[in-house]
């Protein structure tokens, strides 16, 4: 008994050192470890089938792929990151004859991207690459056997390494037409790579329900190996966009050892697959992942090493960007990432020094933020005590109100439905919406390429002019008699339809439901019936929605986009016909279709950027405003709040691969936690004196009942 | 009594059925296996070919009753019913819709669950208990009416509510526990002391009220006129004597609870962080995981099947009288 005391004791005390609320274990202090936090487990790590944010999170500091976006400069600019240049593509006709870098498109038969990685990377210790003395793979063959209780890589006793290849991103490449491995841009791709459709219908052919199906015999002319460093990627057509795939997870190297050790009978059955546990070459590799707890970087001991970047934008040396400028990446030992499923206590957990950084959640904003005279958004005192840092980024992307154009009441071309959707796009203030819903986080659009992307207008060239007037330097939205005026030319006079002689009644198909979504539809009720127009929302969930968008039964909804890539074309594909939902499964939701707007995207697409394509991109812009397809709703603001001990916390909404850049002062940290989480005990010697008193007078009341005399 | 429990096992396979049919209905009413697929695949470039080909691979492709393109017998057994019932009744719950095998998930989410929910269920029981038993031995006092009004707020406020202050207060504002998180074996301790306290708070209200009222009955028996005329003290008499006797209403509470220990708590698990099968649950209705959900759902039927052949049982224990027939 004594001893299991002391042993209860002796570990009671070290799980208590330091501050009583710490919910780390009390090692960790002071060690540099950053803390930060997930709300839903990655579904897949796979960077074959990886898409999500939360995902990248951890794909995009294990994997690396080619190129990867400059983290300090703007606008987003691609840079080397494994290949000794930006990939460009070489032009060949029909014949094999070499093309100019703007020849017509119909002329181009084949865009051949050549690639040269640098030699000397290696991957991660990983037990698929461990060999025994006589050179075989020591995991290889004999199935999980090896380790009958292994659940996760570092179990088995011998891990390796080897030097990335070529090989190795052609080997990815074969992996989007796995059959198995149901890669999001497999058909995507598939209309690009030469021969990658084709080359999924032979694997289709070949692939069994399990087991390793050995890639690295398929050849196919879209991928081909060059020599150990060097490889070809051929597409049937120019699509300039390609580059920006090519900083993406898909086209990170993946090994063939690493498939074919996943591969082996009861590795799947353990959770021991490529999709939970990735191999890569970046700076670090994934140690545990446990999404029911914590999931785990730590430092790869292979990493190539990559220096801090020693430019950036002209305000980036003022705010200390610049200071580790040339030094060693990364920073930073170890990044845990802890589940947390509710705001309030990842909040909560914040403020006391637990966590480095942290979204604002809605709860605590008016804790954080106030607005400044100037309308600028500042830390609250609160937060300035605590030296706070705050980082406001505008997101590449929009979220607006969608019409949809095969409605035969707010859809098509005619001008009375222009009119009214231009009507409707004057009524919802916009403004209003983002002060009232989001605090102010987030721009009104006035198109729907956000700013910081090639072809976003500042100022009084990039208004649009259907919605709102230049006023004293700044956009001002039209007057409501505007939209008045608007409605009576859409034949709706005082919102009445004259058919019925009752308000026009319009159907907003939203997949929010729940109170907290109610004040936002009564607001945009209160939107609708500034023109008399009555607004019936229609809540469902986000199957049902998806079914409505597909079938075109939806009249009004509300969407958005987040940008795959820093081009316009990542946005005006949006709007482009052949990409319409109802006819062809696109991502075109309006199903907007206008040819002259085609034509431009076509030319739009090919073109570097420049003053032609920003002319094209204007004359786009300028059309889908007066056809108001969306109301065009916000550009979201991400605001982020970091400690003062967390360093280099640009916002970069590009890249996800930024962990490397962070650098903090763990001994700084260890201070602060330690004065800011000192237990208050009053409460408790509190409780226990009331306790002792209830308690006395109970005993007190039962004594005196004991001592009547019973009548 | 053999027979007894034969018998309640047997009706128990009707009763699993049907609990599977109906939420075998429920799933695909709301959720087609379309939308399953979507929701694994993601949103971006997904294409018709793509949702086919994930279907087939895990049997979602097949009708879900009657195969009528099979022949013979396989037009009942070869439908997406059967083969996803069949293996519950074996336990092999196999892998999630997101890969990820069940079985084992739910054995390292067990522990977490039951960390929270044993503590609490035997403190709140206590607790219960030794409160109700002190009013009922000083009732009409001041405290009786003190401690009614005590548990009558108690019982008006919102778990949430507790939740959400027990945090701010005991873990924000004096900094005693953290406010959330998880670990395994001791170092859990400080992680369950406030969802402890905070579950067994939630409960203590209306237990101590429905406590008292089963006490201050047995209370007015004729044994207990009868212990007290024989000079047995009233400690002896509570404690005993009328415990003893009203056991039988509180294990009818009690052992149902059981099986709701291994499932977790929704709310709880959520807002601490705790891995247990209650945000399992809510993690798998929110991915449309069916395979987890019809797995959660078979063994919350199981368990409550057990937990009422449990409660039968205890009657005898505390019973001597009562025999199962």
């Amino acid at each position: 008994m004594l001893v299991v005391a002391s042993s209860m004791i002796a570990a009671c005390d070290g799980i208590w050192r330091g501050p009583w609320n710490n919910p780390y274990p009390a090692a960790e202090a002071g060690a540099n470890i950053l803390y930060t936090t997930f709300q839903e487990r990655p579904k897949h790590l796979d960077p074959v089938s990886s898409y999500s944010e939360n995902e990248a999170m951890i794909t995009s500091q294990v994997y690396e792929p080619l190129v990867q976006y400059h983290f300090l400069e703007r606008p987003y600019t691609l840079v080397p990151l494994t290949a000794t240049a930006v990939p460009s593509a070489i032009y060949y006709d029909a014949h094999g004859q070499t093309l100019p870098v703007d020849a017509p498109d119909a002329s181009v038969a084949r865009a051949v991207y050549r690639i040269s990685i640098r030699p000397g990377i290696r991957f991660q210790p990983h037990p698929a690459f461990a060999r025994t003395a006589d050179g075989r793979y020591r995991y290889h063959g004999e199935g999980a056997t090896h380790v009958p209780v292994a659940r996760a890589p570092t179990d088995f006793p011998a891990a390796d390494t080897r030097e990335l290849k070529a090989a190795d991103y052609v080997y990815q490449i074969k992996r989007l037409a796995h059959p198995r491995l149901h890669s999001p841009i497999a058909s995507l791709m598939g209309r690009y790579i030469i021969g990658l459709d084709a080359l999924a219908a032979r694997l289709q052919a070949d692939v069994s329900a399990t087991g390793f199906l050995d890639l690295r015999g398929y050849d196919f002319e879209g991928a081909r190996v060059l020599d150990d460093y060097t490889f070809e990627i051929t597409l049937g057509e120019r699509y300039p966009q390609f580059v920006y795939w090519l900083a993406m997870p898909f086209f990170a190297p993946v090994p063939w050892e690493a498939d074919r050790f996943y591969a082996e009978p009861g590795m799947a059955a353990r959770n021991l697959t490529l999709d939970w546990y990735p191999v890569g070459t970046g700076p670090y590799l994934l140690r545990e992942n446990n999404p029911n707890r914590r999931m785990v970087l730590a430092r790869n001991p292979n990493f190539h090493g990559e220096a801090y970047p020693t430019e950036g934008e002209a305000t980036d040396a003022a705010d200390g960007l610049l200071a580790d400028a040339g030094k060693a990446l990364p920073f930073i030992d170890e990044i845990h990432f802890m589940l947390e499923k509710e705001d309030i206590p990842e909040w909560g957990k914040f403020l006391q020094g637990w966590y480095d950084i942290s979204p604002i959640a809605a709860d605590g904003f008016d804790q954080a933020i106030r607005f400044g005279p100037d309308g600028r958004p500042e830390l609250t005192p609160e937060m300035q005590a605590k030296r706070m840092k705050l980082a406001v980024a505008t997101q590449p992307s929009i979220v607006y109100l969608g019409f949809n154009l095969l409605d035969p009441v707010v859809g098509g071309d005619r001008p009375r439905a222009r009119a009214l959707r231009q009507a409707l796009s004057i009524a919802v203030d916009i403004e209003e919406m983002i002060s009232i819903f989001s605090n102010g986080r987030g721009i009104p659009a006035h198109g729907p390429i956000p700013p910081g992307i090639f072809g976003h207008r500042e100022g009084t060239a990039g208004i649009n002019r259907v919605v709102y007037d230049w006023v004293d330097g700044r956009p001002v939205r039209k007057p409501l008699a505007r939209a008045e005026a608007l409605m009576v030319e859409a034949g709706y006079p005082g919102g009445r339809d004259p058919a019925t002689g009752r308000p026009l009644a319009l159907y907003f198909d939203a997949f929010a439901f729940g109170p907290d979504y109610k004040p936002l539809f009564n607001w945009y009720r209160k939107q609708f019936a500034k023109l008399g127009v009555q607004l019936v929302v229609r809540m469902t969930d986000y199957n049902r929605f998806q079914d409505k968008m597909r079938t075109g039964t939806a009249q009004i909804y509300g969407w958005g986009w987040n940008a795959d890539y820093p081009d316009p074309e990542n946005f005006l594909f949006l709007l482009y016909g052949p990409h319409g939902k109802v006819k062809h499964q696109g991502e075109n939701a309006s199903n907007y279709a206008s040819a002259a707007f085609d034509r431009d995207y076509l030319r739009m697409r090919s073109l570097p950027n420049g003053p032609a394509r920003q002319a094209l991109i204007d004359r786009m812009i300028t059309r889908v405003r007066r056809d108001a397809p969306w109301i065009w709703g916000t550009h979201p603001q991400a605001y982020s709040l970091f400690h003062a001990w967390y360093a280099n916390g640009k916002a970069n909404m590009m890249a996800r691969n930024t962990l490397k850049y962070r650098r903090l002062d763990a001994t700084r940290r260890a201070e602060l936690r330690q004065a800011w989480n000192r237990p208050v005990l009053t409460p408790l010697i509190v409780a226990g004196a009331a306790l002792a008193v209830i308690v006395a007078l109970a005993w007190r009341t039962q004594r005196r009942r004991s001592m009547r005399t019973p009548t | 009594m053999s027979a007894y429990l034969i018998r309640r096992l047997l009706y128990a396979l009707p009763i699993l059925v049907g609990v599977n049919v109906i939420t075998f209905l429920l799933f695909f009413v709301v959720n087609t296996p379309d939308d399953m697929a979507r929701m694994q695949l993601g949103e971006r470039h997904v294409t018709q070919e793509a949702i086919d080909k994930w279907k087939a691979e895990r049997g979602y492709d097949r009708p879900l009753f009657w195969n009528g393109a099979a022949s013979g017998f396989e037009q009942a057994t070869d439908t997406l019913f059967i083969r996803s019932t069949v293996r519950l009744f074996t336990f092999d719950f196999g892998r999630s819709d997101g890969g990820r095998d069940i079985g084992g998930d739910l054995r390292q989410r067990m522990g977490p669950s039951l960390a929270i929910a044993v503590p609490v269920l035997l403190l709140q029981l206590v607790a219960a208990l030794g409160w109700a038993l002190v009013i009922a031995w000083l009732r009409g006092s001041r405290l009786d009416v003190a401690s009614a009004l005590v548990c009558v707020a108690m019982m008006s406020v919102s778990g949430l509510f507790y939740i959400i202050g027990g945090q701010y207060l005991v873990a924000k504002l004096w900094r005693l526990v953290p406010i959330s998180g998880y670990d395994y074996g001791l170092a859990s301790i400080k992680f369950l002391v406030l969802p402890v306290v905070i579950g067994m708070l939630i409960a203590l209200g209306p237990n101590v009220r429905w406590y008292r009222t089963i006490f201050l009955e047995e209370m007015g028996r004729e044994y207990v006129r009868m212990a007290r005329a024989k000079g047995l003290s009233d400690a002896r008499v509570l404690f005993v004597h009328v415990l003893r006797n009203a056991l039988i209403p509180i294990l009818t509470g009690v052992v149902v609870l059981l099986p709701s220990l291994f499932l977790g708590a929704l709310i709880t698990e959520a807002f601490f962080a705790i891995p247990g099968l209650g945000s399992y649950t809510i993690d798998a209705l929110q991915a449309q995981d069916f395979a987890i959900v019809r797995t959660m759902v078979f063994l919350g039927s199981l368990l409550y099947i057990v937990g009422l052949l449990l409660t039968d049982l205890s009657y005898v224990v505390a019973d001597p009288r009562v025999r199962l027939q």
